[in-house]
């Protein structure tokens, strides 16, 4: 089971029962569904849920954080077929959040949908789940046929005139299918290849009707948001930074796993939560939102509070709160090397900037990190990157390009370092005992 | 292990034609092809493997054209288009896993089975692959097992034990 710790814990309310607490009689008996009820019963309008969500500066969990409540309304009210959809597809290295969200509290995810739906006028919905995590997907649909039961799902929802339907969709590996076209394509049985935008997918989504699409924890936060209220969700985070937000934290801490805080909980605090640096040793380097997020160095990082606008003007992005820790003992050319790959693998190709650039970006890394590189590589690799960035379908290549210019960056002279010398500048031994076997928990 | 001459019938059974409807009833009545990836996980699950001929009927019976089915198993890397061991194993190697172990796993599990990634066993028992995040890095290491059983905390231990209920 996932290390649980919370300051204010909403998301993670649910999470101490472990594996024995995910079932609708648990979520009902910690007032799940309460919200779905209200909503019903009083015939909200969909204009007020909207202002409430936005007044609540709900920002998207996925990655991009744009304001949930702002996209929702732009969902043309006309539309006679609407959908909303789930992205579950957790394929960001570092990120493992919405896996435990699913596994302990599928139905906050449920409910956020729901209303969801309610709020944008869809009647049908699809939670899209990582392939790799098919467990979980077998217990979101058990979680399905219990609120469909219950008469939270189906025709007339709680005897009210509204009627909304909810499937799981899994992914079957493929990284570009968190992408939220690339996914709509992969709903629709297709390559998962994102599509050219605009238009955005509040006007042609899945099968070419308005669709919301969502993030797992944005709509867990749902349920939550209007049972304190917006204004109040607000206030537990900081301007502009609402509410609370799940960090995987993964790397050189003492204790992995999820931790929910504040927005705008210092990074130190964060890291005291997960136990610490590893073997007390010193810290060298976070990556703060997932893979894709420019690392930034351990004295910047000790400055920062966890929240989008303090990460931000780091010169980093929050992501998808995926904290990755790195200790002294990590080689940087080797950790770009490894990421560099998987952006080169998991290009889908259809952009020739990001396919050949990925490629590029790859094997120039992976030629410094085995003695080989020249001293040209690293403009070489800055001006791959200046030919990357913007120039694509989908924000891959920036994903591709923001490690390697973070890096560089940051840790010039250690790749100087490999390139003059032909070797790491952290022993091999040093690095193999940094990032060996490890058993959770153990100080 | 190269494809084998041996022709397997490609037809699905009751059952798992069965799974598959249920699969379809997801989408809108138009949107069958939306139940292909399902279907092909569940044909794999049937064959072992996707030929090309599996593909086919799996095209067939949700009425889109056999090359559309081919492009998806071909896009996505859990579809196995070659014949692989009894058990896949599929390690995470991806830097949040690397820097708990995920490396130290894989060369683990190199050494027990005395293969290399993309390659089988002799007997045919395992095959050994190297995975991308599996979103679990909070328990590295992580391993799957025929793509749908995730093995969290894979130390040594844990393989040994993992290896020898393989049957
Ligand atoms: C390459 C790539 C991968 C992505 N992967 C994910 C993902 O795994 N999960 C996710 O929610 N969003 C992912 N996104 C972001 C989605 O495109 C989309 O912005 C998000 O699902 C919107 O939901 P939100 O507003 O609630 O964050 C990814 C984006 C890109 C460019
Ligand atoms: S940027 Fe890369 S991943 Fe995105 S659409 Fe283009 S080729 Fe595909
Ligand atoms: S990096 Fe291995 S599961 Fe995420």
């Amino acid at each position: 089971m996932a290390l649980i710790d919370t300051i204010n814990p909403l998301l993670t309310t649910g999470w101490s029962k472990g594996d024995d607490g995910w079932s609708l009689k648990d979520y009902e008996a910690r007032g799940g569904y309460k919200q779905l009820r209200r909503v019903l019963e009083s015939k909200m309008t969909q204009d007020d849920l909207i202002a409430e969500v936005k007044k609540s500066v709900l920002r998207g969990r996925g990655g991009a954080g744009f304001p949930t409540g702002l996209k929702w309304s732009f969902m043309p009210k006309a539309a006679p077929e609407k959908y909303v959809v789930c992205n579950t597809d957790e394929g960001e290295p570092g990120t493992f959040k919405d896996r435990d969200l699913l596994r302990f509290d599928p139905h906050s995810t449920i409910e956020g949908m729901i209303i969801a739906g309610y709020a944008v006028g869809a009647k049908l919905g699809y939670n899209y789940i990582h392939g790799e995590i098919f467990e979980i997907y077998q217990r979101f649909e058990a979680a399905l046929d219990q609120a469909r039961a219950a008469g939270y799902l189906g025709n007339n929802i709680l005897g009210s005139d509204f009627s909304f339907d909810l499937f799981a969709h899994h992914g079957w590996g493929a990284y570009i299918c968190g992408e939220e076209t690339g996914l709509l394509e992969s709903i629709e049985g297709k390559k998962g290849q994102p599509r050219y935008k605009p238009p955005f997918p509040a006007n042609f989504g899945l099968y070419g009707k308005p669709t919301t699409i969502n993030n797992t924890e944005t709509f867990a936060a749902i349920p939550f948001i209007l049972g304190m209220g917006g204004e109040a969700y607000l206030n537990l985070g900081k301007p502009n930074n609402g509410g609370t937000k799940l960090f995987s934290i993964s790397g050189h801490v003492n204790r992995p796993g999820n931790y929910e805080v504040p927005m705008g909980t210092p990074f130190a605090k964060l890291l005291e939560m997960a136990g610490g640096m590893r073997g007390g040793r010193k810290l060298k380097a976070v990556i703060p939102g997932g893979s894709s997020a420019p690392v930034l160095p351990a004295d910047v990082i000790m400055d920062c509070t966890m929240d989008y606008d303090s990460i931000a003007k780091a010169g980093s992005m929050l992501g998808s709160g995926a904290v990755i820790v790195m200790d002294e003992t990590v080689c940087m050319v080797k950790a770009l090397e490894r990421l560099a790959y998987f952006y080169f693998e998991e290009s889908c190709g259809q952009c020739t900037p990001c396919r050949e650039g990925s490629g590029w970006l790859y094997r120039v890394v992976h030629r410094i990190e085995h003695g080989e590189g020249r001293p040209e590589d690293l403009d070489l690799l800055n001006r791959v990157t200046d030919n990357m960035m913007g120039k694509t379908i989908c924000a891959l290549a920036d994903a591709a390009a923001f490690p390697v210019r973070s890096f560089i960056k940051h840790f010039q002279s250690e790749f100087e370092y490999h390139i003059n010398n032909k070797k790491c500048l952290v022993d091999p031994d040093v690095q193999r005992a940094g990032s060996g076997f490890f058993k959770a928990g153990a100080a | 292990m190269n494809t084998p001459n041996i022709t397997v019938n490609p037809e699905l059974s009751p059952e798992a034609l069965k799974k598959i409807d249920r699969e379809v009833a997801k989408y809108p009545a138009d949107q069958k092809q939306s139940a292909v990836m399902a279907a092909l996980v569940i044909a794999q699950d049937e064959k072992g493997w996707l030929s090309k001929e599996t593909i086919a009927v799996v095209a067939n019976y949700l009425g889109m054209a056999p090359m559309a089915a081919y492009e998806v198993a071909s896009f996505y890397n859990m579809y196995d288009l070659h014949p692989v061991g009894k058990y896949k194993l599929t390690v995470c190697t991806n830097l949040p896993c690397a820097l708990s172990g995920g490396v130290h796993a894989a060369d683990y599990v190199k050494g027990k089975l005395g293969i290399d990634f993309n390659e089988t066993t002799p007997d045919g028992k395992f095959t050994l692959k190297e995975g991308e995040c599996m979103g679990a890095c909070g328990d590295a290491p992580v391993m799957l097992v025929n793509n749908k059983r995730m093995c969290s905390f894979m130390l040594p231990e844990q393989i040994d034990k993992l290896l020898a209920e393989c049957k």
